[in-house]
């Protein structure tokens, strides 16, 4: 098992820069996700540290060796694709062997590897069937095998479920979980889906045009979002935002204007802010709760029932929507008019730059 | 209703088929018919359809020339230059068509431009080049100007073929520790083969065929097949008979290997379109 280093990884291509200096460190046996959305540059990161795309500048360890100039066979990782990337012509026993094979395996030994692993992925009566014969779940475990079957320091994952539909994803990735718990590998799996993201990683990378917004634990980033970008990003249905006025604050706390001109005290820092400045207030439609009166009141204009929860979208006065999301048996319907309570210990603040205000009680699960 | 005018348009289209196939196909039926008539019958108007077919100008054909000479001389030189051609052109495929760079597109057209030329234009430097390397009347002179003559086309076939190859399987290889040159040879080329045997039938039949440089490059030791069909072309005027004759001893064998390979080559030839 090994660790993986970046330092200030940069990559230009032409003249445009893709990966503006990523620093990030990965402990062995970690599951570290990279997500963000299209185009924010992780599967381009992913492909450098695979060794698929030169990287421009900085450095790059794996067990503390520099790897920038070594084959991406020579890395000691394997790689999953999202397009799986079987060769066509070989049946799944090649698929497996070829990278044996290539690094001069004796024909036994590869037999006994390929044999072990088939079994641990239940592949066995499928070995001399070729990819075109095999289902979609049946070709993301074959080039998962191919992966684990070479033993590598480092598992790579390119948004390798995003090809399987809603059902088999699911149970991917629970077998990709209990995989990795398994094997103990240290891996590195890119995706856009924050499901993916938030239930197998041990440490997430939030990434945006290149650059990280964030890096920490699922629960973390949930609750506590370094920036607006994070916030939004993280967590279904996304969360809300509306603007307030900043009034004051101390130790325990920041007190925000609301625009209905209700106050709302935070318990969050806010060091040096000048009251007055505009800030931003989020909370999660998870952390809104209903009342049928009170302040804060706004017309019902959609109703999302997803059986066990249901989506409120909820127009305020100022024309802003905020969703809840509360029980499956709520009766409020359309047209109604509710009143939101904020809980404060569940809100964030923003400051104008987008950067969260410092929470003043680390939630128990984020430490 | 509809059903009937779908059933015309059938016959209709079938027919059409049927039409351009054979109107295509003339010309070697006619030569090859020509070829079993006598020489009177072969100039006689009206054309005969049915007559008493003879030999006659095969035996003198066969006679007059050695038939062999020229058959393995056009085989060296087009299995030689198609073998060159594909060696070449391979690699060159590849990294264009893996490893682009913004050149790459420039590249291609430049590569193609040599083809826009029209090969007289380049006869009296390419004959002076070829009497002063003593390439003159060789096969090997003539394949290499038979295998530069279609390198561009080749190249871009191969572009082509190779580009319906997905990346990632080739990533796949590296990542598995290959070479460039193991990925080339393991997963690249088993997956581009239809393509392969394709362009390599196509550059077969063209340099089978290639007569211009064949004529003008040769005269008695490397002449190939064309030039022996020339032979029984001009001095002491046209007997179609022998002409006949000559052209389709000179086309039967590629004919018979384009109908031997013509699954492959239409699976090659429409790799791209299906998918």
């Amino acid at each position: 098992m090994a660790t993986v280093e970046l330092k200030n990884l940069r990559k230009t291509y032409l003249t445009e820069e893709i990966i503006k200096g990523i620093s990030l460190s990965i402990e062995e046996r970690e599951f570290v996700v990279f997500v963000g959305p299209s185009g924010c540059g992780k599967s381009t990161l992913l492909r450098m540290i695979a060794g698929l795309e030169d990287i421009t500048s900085g450095d790059l360890l794996i067990d503390g060796q520099r790897v920038n100039d070594v084959e991406p066979g020579k890395r000691g990782l394997a790689m999953v694709f999202q397009s799986y990337a079987l060769y066509p012509h070989m049946n799944v026993y090649k698929n497996m062997e070829f990278g044996l094979k290539l690094s001069g395996m004796p024909e036994a030994e590869r037999r006994a590897k390929i044999e072990h692993v088939a079994r641990t992925l239940q592949l066995e009566p499928y070995l001399n069937h070729k990819p075109g014969q095999l289902s979609g779940g049946q070709r993301q475990r074959v080039a998962i095998g191919r992966a684990i079957v070479r033993n590598p320091k480092v598992f790579l994952f390119d948004e390798p479920l995003s090809n399987l539909d809603a059902a088999l994803r699911g149970q991917m990735r629970v077998e990709l979980s209990a995989l990795h718990r398994k094997l103990g590998a240290t891996t590195i799996y890119v995706t856009h889906d924050q499901v993916e993201a938030m239930t197998m990683a041990d440490k997430i990378v939030v990434l945006q045009k290149g650059i990280v917004e964030q890096i920490g634990s699922p629960l973390e980033l949930y609750h506590h979002p370094r920036n607006l970008f994070v916030a939004r990003f993280i967590g279904s249905p996304p969360m809300n935002f509306f603007s307030a006025i900043f009034q004051g604050g101390d130790a325990a706390g920041s007190s925000v204007q609301l625009r209905d001109g209700s106050s709302l005290y935070v318990p969050v820092t806010s060091p040096g802010l000048l009251p007055g400045t505009k800030v931003t207030v989020g909370i999660r439609p998870e952390h809104v709760e209903l009342a049928s009166s009170g302040p804060n009141s706004g017309v019902v204009e959609v109703i999302e029932r997803l059986g066990a929860i249901t989506l409120v979208h909820v127009r305020m006065p100022d024309g802003e929507i905020i969703v809840v999301q509360t029980d499956g048996a709520v009766l409020t319907d359309v047209d109604t008019r509710v009143s939101l309570t904020l809980p404060p210990r569940n809100c964030h603040l923003f400051a104008p730059d987008g950067l969260a205000f410092e929470a003043c009680h680390r939630h128990p699960l984020a430490a | 209703m509809a059903l009937k005018t779908k059933t015309s348009t059938r016959i209709g289209v079938t027919i059409l088929g049927w039409g351009i196939a054979l109107w295509l196909f003339f010309p070697i039926f006619w030569m090859i018919l020509t070829s079993f008539k006598s020489e009177v019958q072969a100039i006689s108007t009206p054309p005969k359809l049915f007559f008493m077919p003879t030999l006659s100008s095969y035996a003198e054909v066969f006679e007059r020339a050695n038939y062999w000479h020229f058959a393995l001389n056009t085989v060296i030189v087009s299995v030689g230059a198609t073998a060159i051609a594909i060696a070449l052109a391979v690699p060159a495929a590849y990294s264009m068509a893996f490893m682009p760079s913004k050149r790459t597109r420039g590249t291609l057209l430049w590569v193609l431009s040599t083809r826009m030329l029209p090969p007289v234009g380049v006869l009296v430097p390419i004959y002076i080049l070829a009497r002063n390397t003593h390439l003159l009347d060789t096969c090997t002179g003539l394949a290499i100007v038979d295998m530069l003559t279609n390198l561009p086309i080749i190249v871009w076939m191969l572009y082509t073929f190779f580009r319906e190859v997905p990346a990632p399987i080739l990533e796949a290889g590296r990542m598995d520790g290959a070479t460039r040159w193991q990925e080339m040879t393991m997963v690249l080329l088993p997956l581009a083969l239809p393509g392969i045997a394709s362009t390599a039938l196509l550059s077969l039949i063209l340099c089978w065929n290639e007569a211009f440089w064949s004529l003008n490059l040769t005269s008695s030791h490397a002449a190939p097949l064309t030039a022996f069909i020339a032979s029984f072309s001009s001095p002491e005027g046209l007997f179609f008979g022998k002409l006949s004759a000559a052209s389709t001893l000179a086309v039967a064998p590629i004919l018979v290997f384009g109908w031997i390979s013509q699954k492959q080559l239409v699976r090659g030839l429409t790799f791209g379109a299906v998918k």
